[in-house]
């Protein structure tokens, strides 16, 4: 065993998934401007990952509101600062909180899916299928999914926000002792529309890798069930692992504004 | 050559040096192989022996590392996509696991090349997936199902009904009786003989299932370690005079033909 050839490999084959990645990202986007564009089956991706996902998404919203509101609670107490409890609670949803836990609820529920339903028709010859029926795969599977979660994903964390929002509302009236009037007030007073819009931004982002990655790794799954079991695990590691990363990223673009 | 071809015109298929590997392994390795416009050629062999990455290598599904095939005397190795879009409009194909699409009805699977890849409206194509599946012998109520409510046999029946929904001039069949019992295998084999007759297709298919071969084949071919070993008409199978053809049609354990334990 050579420490150095091991090495060596899981670079080279680093690279080389990097390279299939950006091979796959191309013709995607490529065959997303190329008519034709299956409209019935992109308005049935929103369907599922938009409107499906909603039940799940305002769940975290909610409670990550509630915990919000207590924890800085606890904190801009022993400071006297009670008073930012609102204010803090709409912002740090915004910006951060809502996009990346909707985000990666969402990964959880519609990257393996959908790595599991494209890796099975990989395995049971049904993309194959579609080639011979005149139908390019991509344009068939690929692009509605593409473009239904980088459309649905900044209305969910839209609908986050707020469900969160009111969640800390909660927690704030009827825990905390707040004043109903000057919550909203502390909520929309200081409240910036980057704020909004960076965090919608970053959902668009991270509903563009979660489509991605549920695909790519649903179009290359190989060797029957344990393959598509392995497609799923990917796609949901690897869209959750790139939703942390980009988020730094976006959020450092923002920074400087 | 000349003269066979002069007769015969242009073939339909035409491969020659077909050569592809994956990794270390050679799967073809040099085939040539015509088939006749309106012929029916089986290509029999062992798991293994390539018979799968050849039909695919024509529909390009998989890319061959050289050699030429072409299609109607159009080489279609390297072809562009759209033009190979094109020259898939003249084929139809039977999956070996039928390949339904499971989220869709009976029915909108056989319309499907009408619908999506010849832009038909969904009613008309409706109608000729009806009818389409009368000629494989299952009522218009079958339509209405999802494939994964079928039997093994009726899904066959309905990919096969895909298969010439579009009324394809070339048909492949991957495997087509391959885990069906006896009767049912016979009833596809039938349909089969019977819906390539209607339509006057080539066809070719490939199959380790000597009693399917006998009755779909004009011509047999038979591959062995990614070559054609021997090609000839159905009717002289038996005197082959070709060991490696014996020992496969009477499916006998001894003989020149070892069995591959890794698959390609």
């Amino acid at each position: 065993m050579n420490p150095f050839a091991a090495v060596g490999r899981v670079v080279l084959a680093f690279f080389a998934e990097t390279g299939r990645i950006t091979l796959f990202t191309a013709t995607a986007l490529r065959h997303c401007v190329i008519p034709p564009l299956y409209l019935r089956l992109l308005f049935r991706q929103m369907l599922v990952v938009g409107y499906y996902s909603l039940p799940v998404v305002g769940l975290t919203a909610l409670f990550t509101g509630m915990v919000l509101a207590l924890q800085i609670y606890i904190g801009s107490s022993r400071f006297n600062a009670e008073s930012a409890v609102a204010t803090i609670v709409v912002i740090g949803l915004t910006r951060e909180l809502g996009p990346v836990l909707s985000g990666l609820m969402v990964a959880g529920r519609v990257a393996s899916a959908m790595a599991a339903e494209i890796g099975t028709m990989r395995v049971t010859e049904q993309i194959d299928a579609l080639t011979t029926l005149s139908t390019n795969p991509f344009k068939y599977l690929v692009v509605p999914r593409l473009i239904a979660t980088t459309l649905a994903l900044p209305l969910l964390v839209l609908v986050a926000d707020i469900i969160g929002v009111m969640g800390g509302y909660l927690v704030g009236i009827h825990k905390l002792g707040f004043n109903p009037a000057s919550y909203l007030h502390n909520t929309f007073d200081f409240l910036q529309t980057l704020d909004v819009v960076s965090g919608l931004v970053k959902a668009t982002v991270f509903g563009f890798l979660i489509a991605l990655m549920g695909c790519y790794h649903g179009f290359h799954s190989r060797g029957g069930a344990q393959g598509v079991g392995k497609a799923t695990t990917d796609a949901v590691v690897s869209s959750s692992i790139l939703i942390l990363v980009a988020n730094y990223f976006v959020t450092e673009l923002f920074f400087a504004q | 050559m000349t003269d066979l071809r002069a007769m015969t015109g242009t073939p339909k298929i035409a491969v020659s040096g077909v050569h592809k590997r994956f990794g270390k392994k050679v799967v073809l390795d040099g085939v040539d192989l015509d088939v006749a416009r309106g012929q029916s050629l089986v290509i029999i062999g062992g798991s293994g022996t390539g018979k799968s990455v050849l039909l695919k290598s024509i529909l390009g599904l998989v890319r061959p590392d050289s050699g030429s095939i072409k299609v109607d005397g159009v080489e279609t190795v390297g072809m562009s996509a759209s033009a190979r879009e094109d020259v898939l409009r003249k084929f139809g194909m039977l999956f070996q696991g039928s390949a339904l699409f499971d989220s869709l009805t009976v029915w909108e699977n056989v319309a499907f090349g009408l619908v999506q890849g010849r832009k038909m409206k969904r009613a008309q194509a409706r109608d000729i997936a009806i009818e389409k599946l009368g000629q494989v012998g299952l009522g218009p109520e079958v339509g209405e199902l999802s494939p994964s409510e079928l039997s093994g046999g009726m899904q066959k029946r309905v990919a096969l009904a895909r298969a010439i929904a579009t009324e394809p001039e070339i048909i492949f069949f991957d495997e087509p009786t391959t885990g069906l019992d006896p009767i049912t295998a016979d009833v596809i084999n039938d349909l089969i003989v019977a819906c390539v007759k209607r339509l006057g297709a080539t066809t070719l298919s490939i199959t380790h299932d000597m009693a399917s071969a006998r009755k779909i084949a004009d011509r047999i071919a038979m591959i062995y370690k990614g070559r054609i070993i021997w090609n000839g008409p159905v009717a002289e199978i038996d005197r082959s005079g070709n060991d490696y053809v014996d020992q496969f049609i009477h499916g006998r354990a001894d003989g020149p033909i070892k069995m591959d334990v890794l698959k390609p």
